[in-house]
């Protein structure tokens, strides 16, 4: 198993790859930068497990918040808001 | 009795799958009728009841809703509430925070505490509006949240599954935990509207 990388209230950027495939990091965090609210565990790569493959070694799984702002540039709502994403460590890089 | 039942229709694209698949995994003796019946019966029983039960706990025994934003998996199991596979994440809305769920991915849903997730949840409306314009896409849902309080929306998108705790209702001291469930609605659960006020159960 990788080790757990980041800790929490770390800053962190979602890697702005694309790979082909059952992937679960959406499109609209890829490049930003948020910072990590926990560690949820750790769970067998969905990218491999769709392939029918065993998933190993698990990945670490992260609860990212992003400032809604920093997302989305013409976020109308006001500073505060936040959005919380789940991103496993091969996605993610020091900020 | 309405007009069209009993009529023959023709499955529809997704229907057939179904159909086709079921029957499928009978033939080959992967599954039984009765399994995927019982299975069915199963899902069926499953509504947003036992989510009222955990959310009443969680006003009425501090300690209870400690342990329940620190493992949610765990603190439902102490109420009888079998959650299998179920990884379940709890937050907490106060007087500075609103949370919000979401999947953009797909549909992922807490079943095991509210049963079968309503088709609003599963459009693609909600789904792209929710994580780009909350405050607007609450607003139609007849909830408008205060600037000065932070919306948090949660996009279950990985192995992790979401259930919203909202704010006890004012008027509500002294309820029984049973009394209390009852104000606890689906889509407070899932923080787009808020439980029902005491007025209007009593």
């Amino acid at each position: 198993m990788p080790d757990v990388a980041f800790k929490v209230g770390q800053r962190v950027r979602v890697l702005d790859r694309n790979i082909p495939g059952h992937v679960r990091t959406p499109h609209y965090v890829r490049g930003h930068s948020g910072t990590v609210e926990r560690l949820c565990g750790t769970f067998p790569n969905p990218e491999e497990l769709s392939k029918m493959r065993d998933g190993l070694p698990a990945q670490p799984l992260y609860r990212v918040r992003f400032r809604q702002r920093d997302v989305w540039p013409d976020y109308a709502g006001p500073a505060v808001d936040v959005i919380e994403v789940e991103i496993y460590q091969h996605w993610l890089e020091a900020a | 009795m309405k007009e069209d039942e009993g009529k023959y229709r023709p499955l529809s694209y997704f229907q057939l799958m179904e159909v086709t698949l079921r029957e499928l995994l009978v033939e080959k003796g992967v599954l039984t009728g009765e399994q995927i019946e019982a299975e069915v019966e199963n899902m069926r029983s499953r509504t947003p009841e036992r989510g009222g039960i955990v959310v009443a706990r969680a006003w009425t025994d501090a300690a209870f809703k400690k342990r329940l934003l620190e493992n949610g998996t765990k603190s439902c199991e102490e109420l009888g509430l079998d959650l299998p596979a179920l990884k379940l994440v709890v937050v907490e809305n106060t007087p500075q925070v609103h949370n919000a769920i979401v999947c953009t991915l797909c549909s992922c849903y807490p079943r095991m505490l509210l049963g079968i997730p309503p088709d609003w949840y599963k459009s693609r409306n909600y789904r792209s509006r929710m994580v780009r314009e909350p405050r607007a896409v609450l607003a139609e849902f007849g909830l408008h949240i205060d600037n000065d309080t932070q919306i948090r929306v949660h996009d279950s998108t990985a192995d992790m599954r979401y259930l919203v705790l909202p704010m006890r209702p004012e008027g509500t001291a002294g309820w029984s935990e049973e009394r209390l469930a009852a104000l606890v609605t689906r889509d407070s659960m899932i923080g787009v509207a808020l439980p029902e006020s005491p007025g209007k159960t009593a």
